[in-house]
C-alpha cells in the first residue's frame, strides 16, 4: 500500500486515498484530505459532518445512510456536496477516516 | 509482436461470431503504431496488458481485479466505477482500469459525427475500449486512470454536451425501447418520456440519496423490448384503452397467404400455410376472438392486450387510439430475498408532456422508500416487507383487482382499528360477565 507524508505524519492509504485504519486518523489527515478533495477552507460545518460520521461509526460499526447523515447534521444532500464536492462517501467518509464504501457503486 | 502470450484467448479468434479478442488485438496494434500521433494520456500498451491479465484469469479461473474502488468527479457521487488490477507489476498498463458510464441518447440512435468525437476523446484519454452498451443502457468507456477522470468529464460536458450516467445508490441511467421512432406498436413516445424524466431527475441520478439503486425503463408496448418488467424498479409499459383497429382486407390477405405472418419472422422453416384459427384465435389467452362471415371479430372488453394477434398480423391489426401506459414496480435480481418482476401498480395513465401524473407516482414512491427503506433494500423488498397496501397508501391509489393475480389464500388479514366497530381497547372483566372461566 502506498503511503503519504504530510505535516510530519505518515499515512498508509489504498489506491483511492482511503486511510488504512480508522485508528490512525488525526487532524493532520483531515488537512491532507482537504487538499485532495478540492476543499478550500474547512469550517465548523465540515467538522460537524466529520464528528457525526465518526460518532455514528464508533457506535454502529458502519457509516450512516445518506438520509441519516442529513437528518443528524441538519444539512440537505445539496449542502453536503457544497461542503464535500466528491459527496458524502468519497469526500466526507474519507476525511473522517471511515473505511471505503463498498457494494455496487 | 504481442507483449504477452495469449494461447487460451487466441482460440477465441476462430469461429463465425465477431471475436472480442481479434478486436482488442487490432486496437492494441492501432495504439502501438499510433499513425495519428496521439499523445496518449494512459499507457500505450493498456490493451495488451488487458489481454495479458485476462489470459491469466483464463489460466487461473479467477478474477485479477481488486475489490471495489471509489473514484469519481467533483460534484457527483457516481458515474465512475473504479477498478485496480491485483497484479500491477506484471500488468502496469491496467494498474488503474476505471470504467466511466456515459448517458446514452434515447433508443441509442447516433450520428457518425457524434460517435467519432467520443472515440477521439476516448482514444486520447482512455484505453479505446468500450462496451456498447452496458445493460442499464449507458455507453461504457472501459479503462482509464484516475487523473484522466476530470479531464474526460470536462471535455464531455464542455465540448460534447454529454453527461455521465448513474452508479451507486441513486437513480441509474434510464433507458427505453426505440418506441415511436420506428415501431408501429409504440403506445407512447418512450424516448420523450425517458429523456424528460432523465432531465427532471438529474440530481437524483448524480448524487446518491436513496437507500439503494433505483431504475426506470420505458417500453412502448407489452412486448417489452427493453425488458422493463424484469430490469427496472419502475417499469413504464405502453398500452391502450379502446379497441384494436382491424383492417379486414388485410386479415383476408393474411388468410389468403399474400402476407407472411409475424412479419416473416418464421420464414426459416416450413410451418405450413397460415391458419388464423390455429395461430391466432386458438392462442388468444382470453379466448376473445372469432371469425364471423370471413371477418375477424374481437371482444375488446375481454382482451388483455397481450400483443399476440397484433404481433402475428401487424399489417391487419393495430393498437387502439386511446393510448397510455401502465406502471409496474419492484423488479430486481435475486439478491437479497429473491428475484422479482414488476407488479402492476397503475393500470393505465396517459403519457402526455409534462407527465405530471407520472411524476407524482414516482415522487410518492421515493418519499416512502427513502423514509422507510433499509440500507441496501430495493423497492421490491420494501414492498414485500411492509406490504403492497403500504405502497398504495404512499401513492394514494385505490386498491384495484388488476393489482393482483389472485386474492390471498391465507386468512391472516390485518384490519385498521377504525374499520372495526368498538376498536381494540377491550376490558377482560366485561368479557367475563358473559363467559365464565
Amino acid at each position: 500500500m502506498p503511503s503519504v507524508e504530510f505535516m510530519g505524519k505518515t499515512f498508509t492509504v489504498d489506491e483511492d486515498g482511503f486511510i488504512d485504519s480508522y485508528d490512525n486518523w488525526c487532524q493532520e489527515w483531515v488537512q491532507w484530505v482537504k487538499k485532495e478533495e478540492g476543499i478550500d477552507e474547512l469550517n465548523d460545518e465540515h467538522q460537524k459532518v466529520i464528528d457525526v460520521l465518526r460518532d455514528y461509526y464508533e457506535k454502529n460499526g458502519i457509516a450512516p445512510m445518506v438520509r441519516v447523515l442529513s437528518k443528524v447534521t441538519g444539512f440537505k444532500l445539496k449542502h453536503i456536496y457544497e461542503l464535500f464536492p466528491s459527496g458524502p462517501g468519497k469526500g466526507a467518509c474519507k476525511m473522517a477516516g471511515l473505511p471505503k464504501p463498498t457494494g455496487c457503486v | 509482436m504481442a507483449k504477452h502470450e495469449t494461447p487460451l484467448l487466441d482460440q477465441l479468434e476462430s469461429g463465425p461470431w465477431p471475436s472480442f479478442v481479434s478486436d482488442m488485438k487490432q486496437q492494441a496494434e492501432v495504439r502501438a503504431k499510433n499513425e495519428d500521433n496521439i499523445d496518449f494520456q494512459i499507457p500505450v500498451d493498456v490493451v495488451e496488458d488487458l489481454l495479458g491479465v485476462l489470459e491469466l484469469s483464463f489460466k487461473h479461473g479467477r478474477t485479477h481485479w481488486k475489490h471495489g474502488g471509489i473514484v469519481g468527479v467533483f460534484g457527483y457521487g457516481g458515474g465512475v466505477i473504479g477498478r485496480y488490477c491485483d497484479q500491477p507489476e506484471e500488468f502496469p498498463g491496467v494498474a488503474h482500469f476505471h470504467t466511466m458510464r456515459i448517458n446514452q441518447p434515447g433508443g441509442k440512435f447516433y450520428t457518425a459525427e457524434y460517435l467519432r468525437k467520443l472515440c477521439d476523446l476516448w482514444d486520447f484519454r482512455g484505453s479505446g475500449i468500450t462496451n456498447m452498451h452496458g445493460s442499464t443502457g449507458d455507453i461504457i468507456f472501459l479503462g482509464t486512470t484516475t487523473p484522466q477522470l476530470e479531464e474526460i468529464f470536462y471535455e464531455m460536458t464542455h465540448n460534447l454536451e454529454q453527461d455521465l450516467g448513474g452508479s451507486g445508490s441513486n437513480l441509474r441511467t434510464p433507458s427505453d425501447c426505440i418506441g415511436a421512432a420506428r415501431c408501429e406498436f409504440a403506445c407512447y413516445d418512450t424516448q420523450d418520456l425517458c429523456y424528460h424524466l432523465t432531465q427532471e431527475y438529474q440530481d437524483e441520478l448524480h448524487r446518491p440519496a436513496f437507500p439503494y439503486k433505483f431504475k426506470f425503463k420505458f417500453d412502448g408496448c407489452p412486448n417489452c423490448c427493453v425488458a422493463s418488467i424484469a430490469r427496472a424498479d419502475m417499469s413504464f409499459i405502453g398500452t391502450w384503452k379502446d379497441d384494436i383497429r382491424v383492417d379486414q382486407e388485410a386479415v383476408a390477405a393474411y388468410i389468403g397467404g399474400e402476407i407472411a405472418p409475424n412479419g416473416g419472422a418464421h420464414s426459416g422453416r416450413d410451418w405450413g400455410p397460415f391458419d388464423i384459427q390455429k395461430e391466432i384465435i386458438d392462442l388468444c389467452p382470453t379466448d376473445c376472438m372469432w371469425m364471423e362471415d370471413n371477418k375477424l371479430m374481437i371482444d375488446n372488453k375481454e382482451c388483455n392486450r397481450c400483443m399476440h394477434c397484433i404481433n402475428a398480423m401487424p399489417r391487419a391489426l393495430r393498437i387502439g387510439k386511446e393510448t397510455g401506459l401502465s406502471i409496474l414496480v419492484g423488479a430486481k435480481a435475486p439478491i437479497l430475498d429473491g428475484a422479482q418482476m414488476g407488479s402492476m401498480l397503475v393500470p393505465f395513465v396517459k403519457a402526455e408532456d409534462p407527465y405530471d401524473e407520472i411524476k407524482e407516482v414516482i415522487e410518492n414512491i421515493w418519499d416512502w422508500w427513502m423514509e422507510e427503506g433499509k440500507n441496501r433494500e430495493r423497492l421490491g423488498e420494501l414492498m414485500k416487507r411492509q406490504g403492497f397496501q403500504k405502497l398504495l397508501q404512499a401513492t394514494g391509489l385505490e386498491p384495484d383487482p388488476r393489482m393482483v393475480q389472485e386474492p390471498r389464500s391465507n386468512p391472516y388479514i390485518f384490519w385498521n382499528e377504525d374499520e372495526v366497530e368498538g376498536g381494540w381497547t377491550r376490558d377482560i372483566n366485561e368479557f367475563r360477565k358473559h363467559h365464565q372461566r
